[in-house]
Parts: structure tokens; sequence; C-alpha cells
């Protein structure tokens, strides 16, 4: 009976099985043995591909890359800053959103809408607010009698680069994050904050010491997912910077956009593998974080 | 601290514009220092008046007060009430201590202090050992008792309770029932818990509010309200089992049901409904009286035998039931199928008029 129904089972699960050995498993076991091979050709041999045998040294390759190192930083900068603003962000339009319950079905409509909008379309939409000269920012920043920067221009520093497309990535992913705090907030008794009124506690207290802590299983799968996501950012690279990554060629590159620029060049001896090095080696980076954040969270994340 | 209330309305309105009066135009005044039961169906507007007195709820008219202090317009947190809900509502990532001291600390209560009284209130329901755990860790009964000492640390004026007992089991209940009853004593706080169980109210109050659709119905000492009801709606209501009902007449002073007399009053002739409860009968060995049933089934239960007695459609006058109950002394060995002769005992009738309301 047990084995008849394992069986059963196994059946059932085999069309997921089967795609996520295709897509999933197979390309990732792939790459990390791509990332050994030794002058790499994938097209030699009529597409069979040839090499010379394995090496760890496409891996001292890239560590020793001056852009793979800006990759990691921009990167880094990027998923650190925006990951925790947009939650704390959209954990208050959230709140917030609560207060009025007459506007807030539009309201929600409103935000969810970058969501299902095109990211690359997105980008360049932004890429028309950030323009130099007419760009909507610096209209602003006129009106205010600021000279006006050069977001994302050929003149444009790294700071001002780097802020565009913070304020582009935290704005495109308040979407999702407000949408699965709307639902958490609801599903949140409305009886503890009867309970906390009555216990005279104050708005502010009632955010920090009820809301969040209830909400906190929500938060730590958020966090999880959008460090995740943030980590993986190209997109929004190539929206709002075009195909060059950047006011300078390839100033705001990414760790995905370097995974990208060595796969694009593969008529070179050894390129691919020295994409598929980069691409574990940023798999083992969201890998520990997210390892690191449920440890971490294990201990805050209440009930 | 007496609550007075004073024309107290609450409208809801629902989606296809009906408007229900959930408390309608009740005054009624809570003595200070009494346990309270509000009592009524559920739908009768005791928790919303109860909600009302919390602030929870704003009334549409009337007033609230809390002596001398009008707290009508007062929002919750101002008007110093220890509130327990049905379902406790403790915060479930806080431990027990965490969840008595939180009042306090947004009260801005001195550390030492609102430690001290913690651990006071953990004492006085019994849950000094229990103040690291989670309310999850906890049983039902525990729970409600966090509940209540997270109500009172912040030493309210008054304390209320929405339905204290209906989550818990039933032997939980009894237990809890007169841990409520002790720490009302002994903190002597005015104390108001809304509930549908009449037993319940019956049993630990000092006085019961009964209500029903908005309208309080009769308020008093428990026996005095079970004994004289004001209307048939609360004497139907308490009782258990239910009060038996009967049609009848009043011609010349007497008093008949289906024909047979059972009683005398001086009212005026005229159709009556009779409330008389299963123990208002007395067996009538003499064979004289006109109301004689044969009994359908009897079950003695240690001094008390429970008659039951089914009536042809066309006799006997019963209202809304097929049969009805009689709780005599097991003394009298009745068996299934005997004919017996009752009478009625005369405080123990009460005549309605066809509205319900009493007859006097």
């Amino acid at each position: 009976m047990e084995t008849k129904n394992n069986l059963k089972a196994w059946f059932y699960l085999a069309p997921m099985l089967i795609l996520m050995a295709v897509f999933t498993f197979y390309p990732l076991i792939n790459a990390f043995i791509i990332s050994f091979y030794k002058d790499y050709l994938p097209l030699a041999n009529n597409g069979v591909g040839s090499i010379t045998g394995y090496t760890l040294n496409n891996y001292a390759v890239i560590f020793k890359n001056q852009l793979f190192w800006r990759a990691i930083l921009n990167t880094f900068v990027l998923a650190f800053v925006s990951v925790p603003v947009s939650i704390m962000v959209s954990l208050f339009i959230s709140v917030s959103l609560k207060a009025i319950p007459k506007l807030k079905g539009f309201f929600q409509t409103v935000f969810f809408l970058p969501y299902v909008t095109n990211a690359i379309a997105v980008g360049m939409a932004f890429a028309v607010l950030f323009h130099k000269d007419y760009g909507l920012f610096n209209v602003v920043l006129r009106l205010f009698g600021i000279t006006p920067i050069d977001w994302i221009g050929g003149t444009a520093s790294w700071w001002a680069q780097m802020s565009a497309l913070m304020v582009f990535t935290i704005w495109s992913s308040l979407a999702f994050k407000i949408l699965v705090f709307t639902s958490g907030l609801e599903n949140i008794d409305k009886q503890y904050y009867d309970a906390a009124r009555i216990d005279s506690a104050s708005k502010w207290t009632i955010f920090k010491r009820i809301t969040v802590p209830l909400l906190s299983p929500l938060i730590l799968y958020i966090s999880i997912t959008s460090l995740i996501g943030a980590l993986k950012a190209y997109n929004s690279v190539i929206g709002l910077f075009g195909e060059r990554l950047g006011g300078q060629p390839y100033r705001m590159i990414t760790i995905v956009a370097f995974v990208y620029k060595y796969r694009a060049d593969f008529a070179f001896q050894g390129f691919y593998s020295y994409a598929a090095s980069a691409a574990i080696i940023l798999f083992f980076i969201t890998l520990i974080f997210s390892v690191l954040q449920t440890v971490v969270s294990r201990k805050r994340v209440h009930y | 601290m007496e609550i007075r209330m004073a024309n107290l309305t609450k409208i809801f309105t629902s989606k296809d514009k009906k408007e229900v009066h959930a408390v309608d135009h009740v005054d009624l005044t809570i003595p200070s220092g009494k346990l309270i039961g509000l009592l009524g169906p559920s739908g009768c507007g005791k928790s919303t008046t109860l909600y009302l007195i919390a602030g929870l709820l704003k009334q549409n008219e009337g007033q609230i007060f809390f002596d001398d202090d009008e707290v009508s317009e007062m929002p919750p947190e101002k008007r110093g009430i220890g509130l327990v809900f049905q379902n406790y509502a403790l915060y479930p990532h806080m431990t027990v201590r965490d969840n008595i001291l939180f009042p306090l600390q947004n009260l801005k209560v001195e550390k030492e202090e609102a430690k001290r009284r913690t651990i006071e209130m953990a004492q006085l329901v019994g849950l000094q050992e229990m103040l690291d755990r989670k309310p999850k860790e906890l049983s039902g009964g525990q729970q409600q008792r966090v509940a209540i000492a997270r109500a009172l640390v912040k030493k309210p004026r008054v304390l209320l309770l929405d339905e204290p007992l209906s989550n818990l089991d039933a032997r939980l209940r009894l237990q809890t029932r007169e841990e409520i009853k002790r720490i009302q004593r002994e903190t002597g706080i005015t104390t108001v818990f809304v509930t549908h169980d009449q037993e319940e109210a019956m049993s630990i109050s000092d006085e019961i509010v009964v209500m029903k659709d908005g309208v309080i119905q009769q308020m008093g000492l428990p026996q005095e309200v079970y004994d004289h009801p004001h209307n048939l709606f609360v004497a139907k209501f308490l009782g258990n089992p239910q009060i038996n009902v009967f049609e009848g007449d009043v011609k010349g002073g007497k008093v008949y049901i289906d024909d047979m007399h059972i009683g005398s009053v001086k009212l005026p002739d005229q159709k009556v409904q009779i409330g008389v409860r299963p123990e208002g009968f007395l067996v009538d060995d003499t064979l004289k009286s006109d109301f004689n049933f044969a009994v359908n089934l009897v079950e003695t239960i240690g001094r008390d035998t429970t008659l039951i007695i089914d009536i042809p459609s066309d006799e006997g006058g019963l209202l809304d039931k097929k049969s009805f109950k009689v709780i005599v002394d097991a003394s009298h060995r009745i068996q299934t199928g005997d004919l017996v002769h009752f009478t009625v005992k005369p405080e123990k009738m009460h005549l309605f008029d066809l509205d319900g309301g009493l007859l006097t």
C-alpha cells in the first residue's frame, strides 16, 4: 500500500521534477563543471566543444579581474541599501494604507503597477526622468535653485549613477512587498490593536511592538527573497544605463552583468568558463547570505 | 466606580442601508464595586454595550459616566478601563511577563514599580511560575488569567470581560468562574461581564442585567430576577429546564388552562399566557385537582424526579411545545403511565398578557 502511494506521488511530482532537472539542476551542475574547464571553446568540433583539461585557474582569473570587484561592489551596495530601505518604505506604505480604507483599493492598484510593467520599459522611462537636461528630477532640483546633476550620462559620478539606480530599484521592488505586507496586515487579528489601544500604546509603539513582530515571518521571507533578487540585479542596469552599463562603460556593472559580458564573448578561448566561475561565485554568495539571514532571524523572528 | 449610562444608543448600518439599533436608548446604572453579568441571547447588544463602555465603539446618542466623570467622548486609552477579550487577545510574541508589563510601559510607570506590580498581578491570578512562558504554552484557563492580569495591572477604574468563559471547556469554566469572582472580591473593582450563558451569569454575578434587542429587560439580584421575571422573555430566558408556558384564561378571578382550574388571581377576565417553572408544581395526593395528566417519562436523579408529560395537541394549551416538564420530590415514587394530579404553587405562577408583559 505504501509503495503504491509512493509511486503515485512520484507521478504527480514528475512534471515539476523533470522541468526542474532540465532547467535548474542540470544547468547548475553543468555550470559548476564548466567553471573548471581549461581553454574551453564551446563551438569547436562542430559544436561539441573542446577543452585541454581541468583547472582552478578560471577562478583565479576572475578574482584578479578589476571589473569583477567593481561588479561585487556595485551589487553589494545596491543589495544592502535597497533591500532594507524598500522593506521599510513598503511597510510604512502598507501600514498607512490601512488608515485609509476607502482609497486603499485605488492606491493598491497604483502601487502594484510597477510589478506588471516590463523592467526594461520602466528603466527607459526612468532614464528619461533622470536625463540631465530635461529629466523631471533635475527640473525639480532647478526649482530649488540646485545645479542640475548628471545622473546617468557620460559625466555622471559613481554616486549619482548609484543613486539613480537605487531609486529605480527601490521603486520597482515596492510593488510586491506592499502586496505581501498589506495582505499580511489584514491577517493580523484586529483585537490585538483594540487590546493595544486599551493598553494605552501609542501609534509608534503599536507599530514597533505589535505590527512588526506579528509580521516578522513575512518580513523574513521578503528580506530573503528580495536580497536574492537584488544580488541578481541586471535588468535594472540595462534598462537605466543601456548596454554600456553606465555613463562610462561598465561603471555600473553587476555580477550578473559581468557573467553576461563574458558569456557573450564565448568565441574567445576560456571566456565561457570565466562566466561560469563568476556565476558559481554568485551562487555561493547568495547561498551564504540566505543561510546567514535564516540563522540570525531564527533567533529574532517571533512565534 | 459607578458606571452610569443615559439614553445610550448605538446604531449599526448594514450594507443594504438597514439600520439596526444594537443598543436602544439604554439607561443603566452599574453600582460601584459589584460584579454585574450582562446577559442575553446572541445579537442582543450586550457586547456592543460593553464596547461602548470601553470606548472601542462610539455611541450615536447618549452618555456614559464613571461616577461624575463623563467619558462618552474619551478615547479608550483615557477611560481607565481594563478589558478582557473573548479570545483573550494576548500578544502571541510576548511572554506572560511582557504581556502584563506592556500597559505599564505605555503608561511610563517607573521600571522597578512596574516589575513589582507585574509580579503582584501574577500572584493574584496564580501565574507567578509561568511568567517566562509564551501564551501558546499555556492552557486556555491560564491564558484567560493572563488576560485578566494584563487588564488589572494598570489599576483600571472598571473591569470589562467579554464572554470570559466561552472559550473554556466545562471543567475549566467552573474553576475560572470561581477565580473571576475571587479576583473581583479581592480587588473590589466594578466589573461588568458579558455572557449568553444564564447559569454562568446567575452563579457569579452580584446582579444580572437581561438584555434583548438592545433593550434592558430587567436588572436585579439573580434569584430575584429568576423568581419575579418582568416579562415572558426573561421568564423563558432564565432557568434550566426552561419555564413551561401555557395558554389560558382568567375567568371570574380564577385561572384556567384548557378549562382546568389551577389558581386564583385578582385580574379582569382575559386570555393570558401562564408561566410555571418545572419546580412550581406540587403532586396533589388528594386527587382533587383538575390539572391531571398521564406521565410519559420519569427521570429520577437523586432527590429530584423529572416528569415529562406529552400533551395531545388539542388539550392543555401548551405553547410552542408538545410536552412539559415537572420536577417533584423523588419520594413520590411516580412511574411511567401513572395519572398524576398537580396543583400549582401560587408564587410560582406567572401570568403574562398575550404580548408577554407581566400581569399583576
